[in-house]
């Protein structure tokens, strides 16, 4: 247990020495405020509007920010100690290599978790001083986005670290997180329409459908924020889609832990076999 | 007969069919100074690697203080090991300090214990500097010092004293001697011969994967047979002749006032007594090969 804890300490501490966690934080505190006080123009007017559009802003923005920095965070995590030659001698210490993968994980999650809190912490409180109405249900739900962002960052880690494990160049690395960036945020959804759209519902139904989105991490966790509540699905568009869901926040929930289970354990197996 | 700490049994490894270490067999007790020699690319690191367990072997054993290491039964006798790789690098992001008190942890000793090696190794001043500005030879000393945490039983060193001043190579020399009396095994690779031959208790060359000898310097010269050079000054002008009729032949002139001699190492005592005995003779100098001599004759026996 302490040398995981040892090796995530470090791994925190390396992301506030080379500004990881003040840039992230900062990044997202900025585009959160833009968006609180912008994103709900198109209701009518500029200024502090309902947390619940915020959390739909925020969740849109989620998606294609945090995987992002979870992969720049996690990809060169190996492959790059590796080149640099810091990873043959961590592992000649008495160290297990899945107590390697799991301290970079805690430690790569606590900087995101940091930053992301932080950063949308910074848009609630910025609402709350300039007088939203917030009610329970609206902190329930932010504190929920919150949470969820974190394991969506957590998957995309596990993910980063499966590539980093896998390869033997850094520049590899970089590319298949890219092209997992792409698929998972961009071409997956896209494919999945075209293939509605050729299939013209004749064999894939609202149940095969529904299946089909919780092999993406990120369409689970939109379906977690923007369908999963009954005044966020107004805002977001997604009242259609949120009539037809079959599974609870639970299983959700239950399916992104899954999408950080798997990757990670694979890259632990794929670790423990590689050699120096 | 003390214990055995590190054994390698028919030990290889090869990337297709190209063996980078073949068949090595090595023992290596407690209180034991071994050193591995060869060109770069004679296969020391990767026998270094596999002997710590961090490089599957495709063939043979390692038993490394009582374990094998690369196998499923724990880490905690890792603890008993310091290794300082080839290439030493560190997080640049962290200090000297930090970065033995995060190496400390994970031995499970207190986060200070490296403050002392710090001193010793002369980065007490640049304990708060981050290790991104040290220079190489600091580097190296912070590897030779997070190797020596704890006090270990059995220490690997990868090209110890590379990017080192002359002054820390004698403390690098003069540590490794201290743990070795105290009943510590030492397992150091080298391409700087002729330092190490004289610190060493067993010389192990490599070459082309091959170990192609091992003993102490001793052995290593009778194995090679190489010729000694005995080396004669003269009072200058003094050309002598007496030396023509006792070395006719084998004399080789340096100037006007040094000439050598070379004999068979039998030979040596025998020899010397006869250039005693030239008149005028001022002073006589044996020059055993060297370890850079032996290593030269020794693979090129190998490759005959």
């Amino acid at each position: 247990m302490s040398a995981i804890v040892t090796i995530a300490a470090r791994e925190i501490r390396d992301g506030l020495r080379n500004r990881w966690v003040l840039g992230a934080a900062l990044l997202m505190a900025g585009l959160a405020l833009t968006l609180s006080f912008l994103g709900s123009a198109p209701t009518g007017e500029v200024g502090a509007g309902p947390l619940e559009v915020t959390i739909v802003s925020l969740s849109s923005l989620t998606i294609f920010l945090v995987p992002l920095i979870a992969l720049l965070l996690s990809h060169d995590s190996i492959v790059g100690e590796q080149d640099r030659g810091t990873l043959l001698l961590l592992l000649s210490y008495p160290v297990a290599r899945w107590q390697v993968v799991l301290g970079k994980f805690l430690g790569h999650i606590a900087i995101l978790g940091f930053a992301t809190a932080l950063g949308y912490g910074a848009a609630a409180a910025a609402l709350a001083i300039g007088g939203a109405d917030i009610d329970r249900e609206g902190i329930t739900a932010f504190a929920g986005m919150i949470g969820s962002s974190i394991l969506l960052g957590a998957v995309f880690v596990a993910l980063g670290y499966l590539v980093s494990v896998i390869v033997r160049e850094r520049a590899t690395a970089a590319g298949l997180a890219i092209g997992i960036w792409l698929a998972f945020v961009l071409l997956y959804d896209m494919a999945l329409l075209g293939l509605l759209v050729a299939d013209q519902g004749r064999t894939i139904g609202a149940a095969a459908f529904n299946w089909l989105l919780l092999f993406n991490p990120a369409d689970v966790y939109r379906l977690l924020n923007l369908a999963g509540l009954s005044k966020a699905s107004m805002f977001s568009g997604m009242a259609g889609l949120s009539g037809q869901m079959q599974f609870g926040r639970g299983v959700l929930f239950l399916a992104l832990a899954a999408w950080v289970a798997a990757p990670l354990s694979l890259a632990t197996l794929v670790f423990s076999r590689r050699q120096m | 007969m003390s214990k055995t700490t590190i054994r390698v049994e028919g030990l290889s490894r090869r990337y297709g069919k190209t063996y980078v270490v073949r068949n090595v067999d090595l023992a290596i007790a407690a209180g034991e100074c071994v050193a591995l020699v060869g060109h770069n690319g004679a296969g020391k690191s990767t026998l270094i690697k596999m002997a710590l367990g961090l490089l599957q072997p495709s063939e043979g054993r390692v038993e490394l203080l009582g374990e094998d290491p690369a196998g499923h039964r724990g880490v905690a006798f890792r603890r008993g090991i310091g290794f300082l790789p080839e290439n030493v690098a560190f997080a640049p992001a962290m200090t000297g300090r930090e970065v033995l008190a995060f190496y400390a942890r994970l031995k499970r000793l207190p986060a200070a214990s490296g403050d002392p090696l710090l001193e010793r190794f002369g980065l007490a001043a640049a304990a708060r500097r981050r290790v991104g500005t040290y220079s190489k030879g600091m580097r190296q000393r912070l590897g030779l010092a997070q190797a020596l945490l704890g006090a270990p039983r059995v220490l690997v060193l990868d090209e110890p004293t590379s990017g080192l001043d002359p002054e820390s190579r004698r403390l690098v020399y003069g540590i490794v001697s201290e743990l070795r009396d105290a009943g510590a095994t030492v397992l150091l690779s080298s391409h700087a011969l002729t330092e190490i031959g004289e610190k060493a208790d067993r010389i192990a060359v490599m070459k082309q994967g091959r170990l192609i000898a091992c003993g102490t310097m001793a052995e290593l010269r009778r194995q090679a047979d190489l010729p000694v050079r005995i080396r004669v000054q003269l009072p200058s002008g003094q050309a002598a002749d007496g030396e023509g009729a006792f070395y006719a032949g084998r004399v080789h002139w340096l100037d006007e006032a040094h000439f050598e001699v070379t004999c068979a190492n039998d030979a040596k005592v025998e020899t010397i007594r006869g250039l005693s005995a030239v008149p005028g003779v001022s002073d006589i100098e044996i020059m055993p090969p060297t370890l850079d001599d032996l290593c030269v004759q020794l693979t090129r026996e190998a490759a005959e």
